[in-house]
């Protein structure tokens, strides 16, 4: 456990507090002085944050507060929105990927991501699987078929669709749906696993199973996590960040944060007392 | 605040409802006695009516404009399908013995009163004035479909019920269906066969007509066929000589090689076409040995070929069976032969084949083009003010009205585009313009134009409807723009798109104006696709059924006579109109089961 402190220069709030458990791999994600405006409302302030690699991140904190916004500057989704302007960088080995002549595509190939609701395409589950190699011109079968089985055995849904892959994905319940969507944001072998309340939609049993799946995953992928769910964080994480309009309050080691938080904004939220 | 109201308003509705069966008294047995009325003389309220009480007093406004528009739309139908169905089916020809001594024979087509004028009136004895007077003045008439046009210049009567002395329905009257002319109301007077004559009988004269049929069709084959593939052989070559002396000059080497060449071929081909027209003249010689000399009710005659009667039958002298015969063979030939005598006999060939080649081409013209655009506005273009100004110009050409695209089709596509194609790639046949004319590619291309505001707005709002999550999906997977496009929005969007198409088919094939100055015609001696290269010929005029209609209706010598044809070929256009959408709806629906099943 240790405190990281930021910049001072860029500080005009009180600063982030720090007790990160580091990982032995390293950093997967450095988010520097991250600011994000939507036109002219700012929507993120100075996030500074070292995402571990291979292990698992949560965000969490009341609605609004930016932390979807913030995961989906990961992988650059944010792109879609017309007048967005951010500031400060976010770095992955060595690049920046908010600079200069990035290849937003390859970026977003290694960072699989899984969203609030299960999205499957209206394919059948095999062509649902292999969407991101397909798209990637991979067209041999036994590559194909390799990759399937082994995302959805990661994804713990192979024992059951094996026999109905060439089905409509659409037939699915919600919670295998949404292990499909992980098992296709892990087929094309991601470095980062980004999950956007991934259970929000979910029933308990359905939310119990992603969450098995999470601890499975976790070593092999570094795995950001957004969710509401303050027990899911406690149960699913390594480090958890909270965020508060806009801005990362406190970012540490789970445990810490859901016991014996440092700031009492923090401890305020993970008790209940707002939020 | 708004709930409380609610609520109590609620209660005291039904507070009113429990008094309704209180106030009719017999009612009680099943309610509680709480609800019977007290006995202190105070006036029970009972259950008036009130409309907005009892709730949904606009759901009679709804349901009733619903009403009237399924009884509209089935009023219309109906009155189509009783007059098309009924038109081939053989009515009875009457002879009428007319007071002043004329007699005229001819199927009651219709009947209806009317006031004879004073003219009329003068004309009559006394007793047919004192009926008229009793009827106040207004008296009953029947029109006469008595054909013979080449007889009497017209082809129907009206006469008047006090006109008639006598109704009969001989048996041996027949109505003859003649290749030219119209219809002959009359009998028999004279057979020809093989040169000899013989005595009428129905069935002779049966055999030898179909007989004379096959002859018939038989010179017309080889006039259309054969006679008709050397004339275009002859002028292919004629543009050949032309084009070699465009090229390379007539007096150059190679010009006059080339020449020479195509007038050879012209020769050989003149040879053989006097060949066919030996062999139609031989036919021809042989088929004046069988006639038939008609007799008119009066008894004037008219002696004619029997191949140039279609059809006849005793139309007084039928079964049921025969008439369903007739009934079907009429159908059959209104569905399969071309139109004669200006288009109110005969059939509709071609123009069912120009309208479901026009619709099917100009699908194939407004489809890419209008899903495309619809792309580009959606997913491409930044939404914006321009974006809205050009959605919202879409949307209003909609509302042009038809013919000034029929306009524009004539003086940008036919004049303009077909203009500069002659002058670049067919110079040999000018001053004759072979695109620089309405044609089916032009009609096509004009109605594409009509219809793609349609296919637009519905592919935009299928795109729209798109879910963000599926997109955002792809995306995520690494999937560029166009990939997720192709294969997750597309797919996706396929059905509402398809609805556009619809839509923009049923508009398409039913509209006439705008096709009358880009290339439909009354009638086309040539279909748009034959079996001489390049098979498909999309600079030929075409016949259209619904120009068939206006053509037959309203500019034919006799509208009287069109008219059962508006109605049968109404009939065939809804049909066809009818038809070609349900299959495009199978086609979407297809797609949508495919891609059923929610988000969810």
């Amino acid at each position: 456990m240790s405190v990281a402190t930021a910049d001072p220069n860029t500080r005009t709030f009180d600063p982030t507090v720090y007790h990160v458990k580091k990982s032995a791999e390293g950093v997967a994600l450095d988010i520097k002085d991250f600011n994000l405006w939507y036109g002219h409302a700012q929507a993120l302030h100075g996030i500074n944050m070292e995402i571990q690699k291979g292990e698992v991140t949560a965000l969490i904190g009341p609605s609004g507060c930016g932390k979807s916004t913030l995961l989906r500057c990961l992988n650059r989704m944010n792109d879609l929105i017309d007048e967005l302007s951010i500031d400060g960088s976010i770095m992955v080995d060595d690049f920046d990927i908010y600079g200069p002549g990035v290849d937003v595509i390859a970026l977003r190939k290694r960072m699989g991501m899984v969203f609030q609701k299960p999205n499957p395409f209206a394919m059948s589950i095999y062509d649902n699987v292999v969407y991101p190699l397909r798209v990637d011109g991979i067209t041999r079968k036994s590559i194909l078929d390799e990759t399937c089985e082994r995302a959805l055995r990661s994804a713990a849904l192979w024992d059951e669709v094996k026999d109905r892959l060439k089905e409509s994905a659409l037939g699915m319940s919600g919670g295998q749906q949404q292990r499909l969507c992980i098992a296709r944001g892990i087929a094309s072998d991601p470095e980062v696993l980004l999950m956007d309340e991934p259970c929000s939609a979910l029933d308990p049993i359905a939310t119990a199973k992603i969450e098995d799946l999470i601890a499975d995953l976790k070593g092999h992928y570094t795995i950001v996590i957004v969710t509401h769910n303050m027990q899911q964080a406690a149960r699913v994480s390594d480090n958890t960040g909270f965020m508060y309009l806009g801005r990362l309050i406190e970012y540490g080691h789970t445990d810490t944060i859901f016991t014996n938080p440092k700031k009492k904004q923090t401890l305020d939220y993970v008790t209940g007392r707002f939020g | 605040m708004d709930e409380n109201a609610n609520l109590s308003q609620a209660e005291r509705a039904l507070e009113r409802q429990r008094e309704v069966p209180a106030s009719g008294g017999a009612g009680a047995a099943g309610v509680s006695a709480r609800e019977t009325p007290p006995k202190t003389g105070r006036r029970v309220r009972t259950y008036t009516a009130d409309i907005s009480a009892v709730g949904e007093p606009a759901l009679w406004a709804f349901g009733g404009a619903l009403a009237l528009g399924i009884i509209l739309i089935a009023g219309f139908l109906a009155m189509i399908a009783w007059n098309g169905f009924t038109t081939f089916w053989p009515k009875p020809i009457a002879q009428v013995e007319l007071r002043d001594g004329t007699t005229i024979a001819g199927e009651p087509t219709r009947g209806g009163t009317y006031r004879p004028g004073e003219s009329v009136l003068a004309q009559l004895n006394d007793q047919q004035r004192a009926e008229i007077e009793a009827e106040l003045g207004f008296a009953e008439r029947t029109l006469y479909k008595t054909a013979n046009f080449d007889i009497y210049g017209d082809d129907f009567r009206w006469v008047s019920d006090f006109e008639v002395a006598e109704i009969t329905y001989p048996a041996d009257m027949h109505l003859f269906q003649r290749q030219q002319w119209g219809d002959f109301v009359g009998r028999v007077a004279g057979l020809v066969i093989a040169g000899e004559e013989v005595p009428f009988d129905y069935d002779l004269m049966q055999r030898e007509q179909s007989e004379a049929r096959r002859r018939f069709n038989e010179i017309r084959n080889i006039e259309r066929n054969e006679i008709g593939a050397l004339n275009h052989y002859i002028e292919r070559e004629r543009l050949n000589i032309r084009r070699a002396e465009l090229r390379h000059g007539a007096e150059s080497e190679r010009g006059a090689e080339l020449i020479a060449q195509s007038r050879e071929r012209i020769a050989e081909y003149q040879a053989q076409f006097a060949d066919l027209q030996a062999r139609v003249n031989e036919i021809r010689a042989n088929d004046r040995n069988y006639r038939v000399t008609l007799e008119e009710v009066n008894g004037e005659t008219r002696e004619t070929e029997l191949s140039q009667i279609v059809r006849f039958y005793p139309a007084n002298d039928l079964t049921t069976l025969d008439k369903t015969g007739i009934y079907f063979s009429r159908w059959w030939e209104f569905v399969s032969t071309e139109p004669r005598e200006a288009n109110t006999q005969g059939g509709v060939l071609p123009a069912i084949f120009g309208t479901v080649a026009m619709t099917l081409l100009m699908v194939i013209f407004v489809a890419p083009f209008g899903v495309i655009t619809a792309l580009y506005l959606r997913e491409y273009a930044k939404q914006g003010r321009i974006t809205s100004i050009v959605r919202i110009s879409v949307n209003n050409l909609a509302g042009v009205p038809s013919i000034v695209y029929g306009v524009f089709g004539l003086g940008f596509f036919a004049y303009a585009m077909g203009g500069t194609i002659d002058q670049l790639f067919y110079p040999e046949a000018l001053p004759n313009p072979t695109f620089g004319k309405g044609g089916i590619l032009w009609a096509s291309l004009t109605l594409a134009l009509l219809t793609v505001p349609v296919v637009i707005v519905a592919s935009e709002e299928a795109l729209a409807a798109v879910p963000r999550s599926m997109r955002e999906g792809s995306l995520a997977c690494g999937a560029s723009k166009w990939q997720t496009i192709r294969y997750v929005v597309l797919p996706k969007a396929m059905p509402g798109i398809m609805t556009g198409m619809i839509l923009a088919m049923a508009r398409g094939a039913g509209e006439v104006a705008p096709l009358m100055l880009v290339g439909v015609v009354k009638l086309a001696p040539a279909l748009p696709i034959d079996g001489f290269y390049p098979f498909i010929h999309l600079d030929r005029s075409f016949m259209h059924l619904g120009f068939h209609i206006f053509d037959v209706g309203f500019q034919s010598r006799n509208s009287e006579a069109g008219k059962p044809m508006v109605f049968v070929t109404t009939l065939l256009l809804l049909a066809l109109i009818v038809t070609m959408n349900a299959t495009a709806i199978t086609v979407r629906n297809r797609l949508k089961r495919k891609y059923a099943g929610s988000q969810f």
